[in-house]
């Protein structure tokens, strides 16, 4: 008896013994908790009569989604209706990011220009864009598209055939077909061929150290495909030009309110936040840097490509990354303006069907899959410019 | 031979340059950055420029054209400030729909949730004395804010609205997602896998959806994962979100500074016979928060302006009220800019002024260590 109530004090203090001790407290607490939950799940569903399971997906939405990147309508089913709300989320996304990154870049220069009156501008533009809540800015950027822009019949035209009113910006644009996609495909292909192309010169330059011009080649490889696949395929390439009837604008593709204040929104919030990262990279590069690349007779530009910017960007890389993901999340506010995302989709189908759970569980399968796919590609990128070392 | 002196009387001897008057350097000096280059001068006359029209559209807007008297219809006709408005509806932005008559509780409980602030960010009063005065605050401003005892009418959460209640919902979730928080930064640098992925699990799965996502499930699924007949109020479930979501961000501020600290220091505190909890709460943790605080300040700044998210499950926070006093029907398309001026300027007063604390801390900071 004796020895056995020894020998069980002993293994409490036996540190492998309380390791494995702790966490199987620890994991059976949480399994515990979700039967628990799970159980009360049941019998709530079981009471209120409500469907489980992901069966309604392929049922008929009926519903109307204002705008869409893909076609569809309201006898569509609810999975192609949230696949429309994701496609749109990740297109007001995209092009947020590039907007935001263009700008942040500006504004982070802007920051640190020697002329203080530019300086001061752009640390006015940051701090207003950080201290109020990016949902504020998107109920007011809506309200004044919708509210202080003539109606539709007395639309600005601000640049030949560009229509502004209170229903969105209208420009022109191509009827897109088929043959427009081959077009596309050619240029990234060109693309790829330029890059390809860039690397061998680059690489022979440095093995026989002569330099010859190579831009010609990129270009060639760049424009050839394109323009073959123009030639080839015939593309109609006749613009409808928006023309204003008495009531309505007819023709051209139109950027509605809600996609124009969410992409403002979401992308001046962001820049914002890119600039401070932009900024401290640069900073963070030691002026004997710039010293040192100037005794070595590099020209500013050079300078800048060559030597400062990859030290910068291993400082810019990390935190731009999770500026990103925040714009990627945040652009799930477009519900509070009425952009039918995929929340807002989701919200739609969630109220329909009473699937409460299951709705929740989609978008956020979504969200975290998307913010893993980001998180690689960008960990990717930073471990192509962080620090070599031995 | 030189020697020192006959160097120094040489220097003497040397034509002294006449330095030009400090008048003239001054102006030199501010000069040469803004038109010292044809493309500099440029950027100058357009930033004055931006800055001349900024400034008298500011002006017009609200001094020159702005409307100081009569009511709506007055300030439909101009196209300034519209300040009957704020007049009318400044009470109703700032308080809500909180009875009228109690409001002067929610004042004297902002005033004195500010004043506690104000002290926690005085660096010389940091001491476990805070604990306490915040303990106090807190049970007072909820007697006020909730009433119920003391001759105090009972008023429920439902009329809770306002600032109040994005003050309240940011520090409350900051309050309570803090310990959380340095639970799951300690739990994700553990040695012991099975905690270690739990953590890394719920800190990753939180960082990745986006903040209205819990909101919609605090507010639509947690109902149903509750036992039948129990019901949990409305504001509470979205401060239980807010507060999961504060504590997975504050996890990984805290996990910066823990990993900042060096191994030795554990080590040492091993040494020293001291075990795991004794060596994190006396040794490895005062250093951690302390590299911890300003990135901490920066997330607090982050939450106050992300609680006007839950307007969009239907509680009535500061931009809410605002949004309800521009669409009275009285005012309704009037005021719209006035209305969001407003909120910007309150949520800009009290970011900036975190921010501004934030760099005092991260000098004071520096200069401590070097």
């Amino acid at each position: 008896m004796r020895v056995d109530a020894m020998s069980g004090t002993r293994l409490l203090y036996n540190l492998r013994f309380r390791a494995i001790l702790y966490q199987v407290i620890a994991v059976g607490s949480i399994v515990l908790l979700g039967l628990y939950l799970f159980s009360n799940v049941s019998q709530k569903l079981a009471e209120q009569n409500i469907a489980t399971g992901f069966g309604y997906l392929s049922r008929e939405a009926g519903f109307v989604i204002s705008q869409t990147l893909i076609d569809y309508k309201p006898t569509d089913t609810y999975g192609h209706a949230i696949l429309a709300g994701i496609v749109n989320t990740v297109w007001v996304s995209a092009w947020s990011v590039v907007l935001a990154t263009v700008l942040g870049l500006v504004v982070g220069i802007a920051r640190l220009s020697s002329n203080p009156l530019l300086a001061l501008l752009a640390f006015l533009y940051v701090e207003a864009l950080r201290n109020v809540p990016l949902l504020l800015y998107l109920f007011l950027w809506y309200a004044l598209i919708v509210t202080s822009l003539p109606a539709v019949r007395e639309a600005w035209e601000i640049l030949p055939h560009v229509f502004l009113s209170n229903s969105g910006l209208t420009v022109p644009s191509l009827v897109w077909t088929g043959t427009h996609t081959v077009v596309l495909l050619a240029l990234v292909l060109g693309g790829v061929l330029g890059v390809f192309v860039h690397r061998r010169a680059t690489a022979q330059r440095i093995s026989t150290g002569k330099t010859r011009m190579i831009w010609p080649w990129v270009a060639l490889a760049l424009l050839a495909p394109p323009m073959l696949a123009i030639l080839v395929m015939q593309p109609d390439l006749t613009v409808s030009l928006p023309e204003k009837g008495r009531f309505r604008l007819t023709g051209g593709a139109q950027l509605r309110p809600e996609f124009t204040a969410l992409l403002v929104g979401l992308a001046l919030s962001a820049s914002a936040g890119i600039a401070e990262i932009v900024r401290s990279g640069i900073l963070s590069v030691r002026k004997g840097q710039w010293e040192a690349a100037r005794a070595l007779g590099l020209r500013d530009g050079l300078t800048m490509r060559l030597v400062i910017l990859p030290q910068a960007l291993r400082v810019i890389i990390p935190p731009l990354t999770s500026s990103y993901l925040s714009l990627f999340k945040n652009s799930s506010l477009a519900i509070a303006i009425g952009y039918p995302d995929l929340v807002m989709v989701s919200n739609t189908t969630m109220n329909q069907t009473g699937q409460a759970i299951e709705g929740i569980a989609i978008f956020m399968l979504v969200y975290l899959g998307l913010s893993i796919l980001i998180s690689l590609f960008m960990n990717w990128y930073n471990s192509r410019v962080a620090l070599k070392e031995r | 031979m030189t020697t020192a002196t006959d160097i120094a009387e040489a220097q003497l001897k040397m034509p002294v340059r006449r330095e030009p008057d400090i008048g003239h350097r001054l102006l030199h000096r501010t000069l040469k950055p803004l038109v010292g280059t044809p493309v500099n001068a440029v950027i100058t006359l357009a930033c004055l420029w931006i800055l001349w029209l900024g400034a008298k559209g500011a002006y017009g807007w609200l001094v020159t054209r702005a409307v100081t008297e009569g009511g709506a219809q007055a300030c439909k006709v101009g196209n300034g400030a519209c300040w009957p408005f704020y007049e009318a509806k400044l009470r109703f932005m700032i308080f809500g729909v909180y009875p009228y008559d109690e409001q002067w509780r929610v004042l004297i409980a902002m005033i004195l949730f500010l004043g506690a602030m104000g002290i926690t960010m005085v660096p010389r009063f940091w001491s476990r004395q805070l604990l306490v005065l915040w303990g106090v605050t807190i049970a007072a401003t909820a007697i006020l804010i909730g009433g119920g005892v003391f001759g105090l009418s009972y008023v429920p959460t439902t009329q809770w609205s306002g600032l109040p209640l994005s003050f309240l919902l940011s520090a409350v979730g900051l309050a309570f997602g803090f310990p959380l928080g340095v639970v799951l930064a300690l739990a994700r640098s553990s040695t012991l896998p099975a905690i270690r992925v739990i953590a890394i699990i719920f800190i990753e799965v939180i960082r990745g959806v986006p903040l209205i996502s819990i909101l919609f499930m605090a507010s639509v699924m947690l109902p149903l994962f509750m036992p039948s007949g129990v019901t949990v109020d409305k504001l509470l479930r979205a401060q239980i979100a807010i507060i999961i979501f504060a504590a997975a961000y504050i996890a990984e501020a805290v996990r910066g500074g823990l990993q900042a600290i060096p191994r030795g220091q554990h080590e040492a505190a091993s040494a020293m016979g001291l075990h795991y909890w004794q060596a994190m709460r006396l040794v490895v943790l005062p250093q951690a928060l302390k590299i911890a605080i300003p990135p901490l300040v920066n997330i607090s700044i982050g939450f106050f302006q992300d609680t006007t998210l839950v307007t969009i499950i239907g509680l009535l926070d500061f931009l809410s009220t605002v949004r309800t006093a521009m669409t009275d029907p009285n005012w309704v398309g009037i005021a719209v800019l006035e209305g969001y001026v407003f909120a910007a300027f309150v949520f800009l007063v009290f970011s900036y002024g975190m921010g501004a604390y934030s760099r005092f801390l991260e000098r004071r900071m520096r200069l401590g260590h070097d």
